[in-house]
This record gives C-alpha cells, structure tokens and sequence, in this order.
C-alpha cells in the first residue's frame, strides 16, 4: 500500500517535490514551469494528503476520480516507425480456380491454423553452440595445393591420372582439369582428401576461369516428378550422361589457356599422359612428392 | 686382409649418431672403445667418439698424436682432403643415394623415359652387332662396339643433366 502510494505521489506533486529535493533539478524545472505557464495552469499540489510517511489517505482509485484522470489521457505522437508497423501483412490471397460452375475463385488464408495438436508438450530443447550448416562450414585447403598443382588422383574412374588443379570450389572440392587432349580428364570435382598432391606446378597465374563453374553447375542432375504410373518413371530418369555443349566449349575455354603453358614446361605432357602406379619396392611413405 | 687401419691422423667417415655423415680424423686412442677425434673442416668438434660409429676412410694425415685443433686443420687442408673425399666412388655413392631419395614424381618420370631411351639404344645396338656376327665375322664388331660405347655415353650425359 505504502508502496502503491509514493508512486501515485509522485506524479502530481513532481514538480513542486522535484523542487524541493534536489537543487541540480531546480533550474531544469523552474524553466519547464516557465514555459508551461502560457499553456498550462500552475500545478496542483499534492491532492492525497500525507497520513504518515509514504502512506496517503486515499486509495489509487479514488485518486484516479480526485485527479480527474477519465478527462486527461494523452498519447504521444506516432512516429514514423509505429505507422509502418501498423502496416499490417496479409492475412488472405484470392487463388483462381478451375473447373466449371466454381466461382472462379477463392479466398484462402495465408497463415493456417495447425492441423495437429499434440497431446504431450514438446520438451525445450537443450542450448546448442557452434552447430552451423554445411554451407557456413570452415573450407581448408592443404598448403601443398596451389593454383597449378599437379594432383595425382586416387578415387573414382580417373584413378592413378595426374591432373592439373585450378580451384577450390565453394563447397571446398577442387576444380580440376586434365586437361582432356591430354589425359581424358575433363573439367571435374576431386575431394581434397583423395588426391595426392605432387610438387610440380604449372603456371596458371593468367588464367581465366569462367565463373559460372561452381557446385550447381557439376552437381548430378536427377529427375524426381512421378506424375505417372511407376512403369513410366525408369524410362524418363537419366540413365546415360550426355556431354552437353556448354560443357565442351567450357573445357575448350580453359584447356586452351592451359595448354599453351604446359607446353612450355619439357616432357610435361608427356607426365600428365602417364599414370601413377607403384611397384615392387616403391613405399608411399617413402616418396617424395 | 686388412688395408685400413686406425692409427692417429687416419680419417674416419662417421656412419650414425649426431654427426652422420661426416669426416673426422683421428687424434687419440682413449681405449678400446673410443678414440679422441676431431673435424674442423667438417664441423665436429674435438670429442670423444666410439669406433663402432666410425668408419675408416683410405686418407692418412700426418699430425702427431693429441695434437691440437690447429694442427689438425692445417693438415686437413694441406692434404686437401675435402675435395679428395668427394672425388671418391664413396662420396659419389652416397650422394646419388640423396639425390634419388629427393626425386620428385616429375624427376621419377623424367629418369624413366631417359632409361627407356638408353636402353633401348643400348638395344639397338646389341642386335646390331648380333646380326653383324651371325653373318660376316669377326671383324666388323669392334668398329661397331666403339660406336655403341658412344651413344650410350650420350643418353648417360643426358640423365645426369635431368637430375
């Protein structure tokens, strides 16, 4: 109660308290009350007068009435920033429709309600840190890969082929090319981690890649839209890899700038025609790259 | 049986420990085990070193025994035997034995197709001379062999360039 009261205090007698309390505050509100005199009539003083200390004769609601608060309410002004908020969104979309005699047209909700609610409340779930998604992940790249290495291939149908890297690509695979007069390899994702990479480099300081070369662009495309019966579907999906014209006027763009370089270097060509493979003797761990 | 032999001012090749690879000669008999040696044009200081980590090279100094740094070093120099060690057979062994364990992958490629192209001159040449003594005789062969010896000499010279 004593509590309720001192702020209830406080908004009437503000002023004249204000003045009374602290001197710092004495010419801020000898100005204000200035100013207000050519609106506002001097204040009134306290009209719940003082019991004991912190305790009022009257209640919050009968100084509500005592104060005539039902007559003064004020807002302030909107700002910019409340109007685009009361900019509500859109609760409702007009969707055609086909068919005969329909009307042409619904009303559909945007927002719908759940159409299953659980019996058993979810638990909260647990604070996690550090989670991120694939695509926010740290790439490395080992310091013996630069742009012009030559990478033996481990993995996949070019095994044992050596290869010249040009990139790392954005999901941290590297861009890699044969190039294909060479070595039939032609412009490819290798993993980093299934590729040995030797200490032969060719200068590939001016080359140009074209940037359209990314993930998206060496991803395998698969046909998923079974709209008809199971029998139909084997038949649509791509059984065989066909080599399309961008791809061989990409390869030819790049390989032409390669070439000309590894040309320069003697017996290159001939290096990366040739496959790696170990034999009696030869002890990976005792090679020098 | 025994051509080397260890006595003071012999020069000994050190085979494992901290100073692999290096020359020393040898000042002092400490015991059975170990001799006082010393290698200023190699780098080893004046220690003591065990025998079964030496090995004894054909070179002699002559210093007398316990002789001080400075007198193993002049005749270190006076003997020359620095350049001495590497123009040896050893010498060259070993750091063919280096180059090789250094080869890159390029380097490895680039050896084989010169072998390839020795080898089959080398060939070449053999039939060559087989055909040549199946029909004629004996003396067309020699004036071939000093041919052959020639280019395998060539494609020799080449492979040392590549490495």
């Amino acid at each position: 109660m004593a509590g309720e009261k001192a702020p209830g205090e406080k908004k009437p007698g503000e002023k004249a308290a204000g003045k009374k309390k602290t001197g710092e505050k004495k010419p801020a509100s000898q100005k204000e009350v200035g100013e207000k005199k050519k609106k506002i009539k001097k204040r009134h003083a306290s009209r719940n007068p003082v019991l004991a200390r912190g305790i009022g004769r009257y209640s919050r609601s009968a100084m509500y009435a005592r104060k005539a608060l039902y007559k003064r309410k004020y807002t302030a002004p909107e700002t910019k920033i409340e109007k685009k908020k009361k900019e509500k969104p859109r609760a409702t979309i007009t969707k055609p429709v086909g068919g005969d005699k329909n009307g042409g047209s619904r009303v559909v909700k945007i927002r719908k309600m759940p159409r299953y609610y659980p019996t058993e409340d979810v638990p909260r779930k647990l604070l996690s840190h550090g989670k991120k998604p694939f695509c926010q992940h740290k790439r490395r790249l080992r310091a013996s890969i630069t742009p012009g290495t030559v990478l033996i291939l481990l993995t996949g149908r070019h095994r044992g082929k050596r290869v010249v890297f040009l990139k790392q690509l954005a999901t941290g695979l590297l861009l890699v090319t044969g190039p294909l007069v060479i070595n039939r390899v032609p412009l490819r994702r290798a993993h980093q981690k299934f590729v040995i990479a030797t200490s032969t480099k060719v200068d590939i300081s001016g080359v140009k890649i074209p940037k359209h070369l990314t993930d998206a662009y060496f991803k395998k495309k698969r046909l998923r839209k079974p709209k008809h019966q199971e029998g139909e579907i084997f038949d649509t999906e791509k059984e065989k890899y066909e080599i399309t014209e961008q791809r061989k006027s990409d390869q030819k763009a790049v390989d032409s700038q390669i070439l000309a370089r590894i040309k320069k270097v003697p017996q290159l060509r001939g290096y990366l025609r040739s496959t790696f493979c170990l034999s009696n003797g030869v002890y990976p761990h005792k090679l020098v790259f | 049986v025994f051509k080397r032999f260890v006595e003071i001012g012999r020069v000994a090749f050190i085979s494992f420990g901290p100073h692999a690879g290096k020359l020393v000669a040898i000042v002092d008999v400490i015991d059975q085990n170990r001799a006082l040696v010393d290698g200023p044009c190699s780098g080893v200081r004046r220690q003591a070193m065990p025998f079964k980590c030496m090995q004894l090279t054909d070179f002699v100094l002559k210093f007398p025994h316990s002789a001080r740094q400075k007198c193993v070093r002049l005749a270190w120099e006076k003997e020359n035997i620095n350049e001495k060690w590497a123009a040896t057979r050893w010498a060259k062994k070993i750091e063919a034995r280096e180059k090789k364990a250094k080869m890159t992958d390029f380097d490895r490629y680039k050896v084989m197709k010169a072998k390839k192209m020795r080898n089959r001159i080398i060939k070449h040449e053999m039939k060559k001379l087989q055909k040549m003594s199946s029909k004629k005789g004996k003396k067309p062969e020699k004036s071939e062999k000093s041919d052959k010896a020639q280019k395998s000499e060539k494609v020799q010279k080449a492979q040392k360039a590549q490495k």
